[in-house]
């Protein structure tokens, strides 16, 4: 597992049935992009997050494929519709196997 | 070392060739990737928007943002890039709109390339020239 990593998820508490919210998540990963060389010139194995998902009681909000090109501490913002109350489900996936995740209440009124 | 006037002019030759296969290696790449999503088929260029910086003073956070109302999933390439894939968003059932925001790194001053895969299965295609004061892929 890659040290200090660390999602960050912003969903509002609240919303009306039916409506679009606006999620923005952000997690500390270095993304090695297997580009970089150290200063004996040898290449720096890549070690990025590869998949990155959410979901809502169940159901598939978006998912994301990342290669190397996705900058240090990958950051997403997009929209879900909130048919009910439930809780949004948010994984990570890092090259190396490990699984990060993170979950998120909402009330409908 | 003495050249006679056709020696001089392979050698010319070879030259430039060899000047011109990394640009055609970087585009064959990028073709590649493109063929990759889109499974060959045509691209149009409406119902799909990319937002992105006409300058990054900083290659290594670029941030861009990508609409296209119907699409099932998008997929960003950077032309310029070592490996021209960037990422791919799929919108699922409870996706509220086909908007989605990150940041990404880009080698150098190029085009970055936004592809949408539309519900009805056809391909719609644009880019943005982005350009780079500072290169994010490290070397």
């Amino acid at each position: 597992m890659a040290k200090g990593v660390k999602p960050r998820v912003k969903v509002p508490k609240k919303a009306t049935a039916g409506e679009v919210i606006t999620i923005k998540t952000l997690i500390s990963h270095k993304m090695e992009s297997g580009q970089r060389k150290d200063k004996d010139g040898n290449i720096i194995p890549r070690s990025i997050i590869n998949t990155f998902t959410c979901d809502f009681n169940g159901q598939n909000v978006i998912s994301v494929e990342l290669h190397g090109a996705v900058s240090t501490n990958p950051y997403f913002q997009f929209e879900a519709k909130v048919p009910e109350s439930g809780e949004f489900v948010f994984t990570w996936l890092d090259d190396d196997g490990s699984t990060y995740t993170d979950k998120k209440s909402i009330t409908v009124a | 070392m003495n050249f006679t006037r056709r020696e001089a002019l392979i050698i010319g030759a070879g030259a430039v060739t060899a000047a011109a296969l990394p640009m055609q290696a970087f585009a064959a790449a990028i073709d590649d990737a493109i063929a990759a999503f889109t499974g060959g088929a045509e691209t149009t260029d409406s119902g799909i928007t990319l937002t992105a910086p006409e300058i990054a003073e900083n290659g290594n956070t670029v941030p861009i943002s990508v609409s296209a109302p119907g699409a099932e999933s998008i997929t960003i390439l950077a032309s310029g890039n070592p490996t021209p894939n960037v990422l791919t968003f799929t919108f699922g059932p409870l996706a509220g709109s086909q908007e989605a925001s990150s940041r990404i790194r880009l080698a150098g001053t190029q085009d970055v390339i936004a592809i949408a895969k539309m519900k009805d299965g056809t391909f719609a295609m644009t880019s943005s020239a982005v350009k780079v004061t500072i290169g994010g892929c490290g070397g």
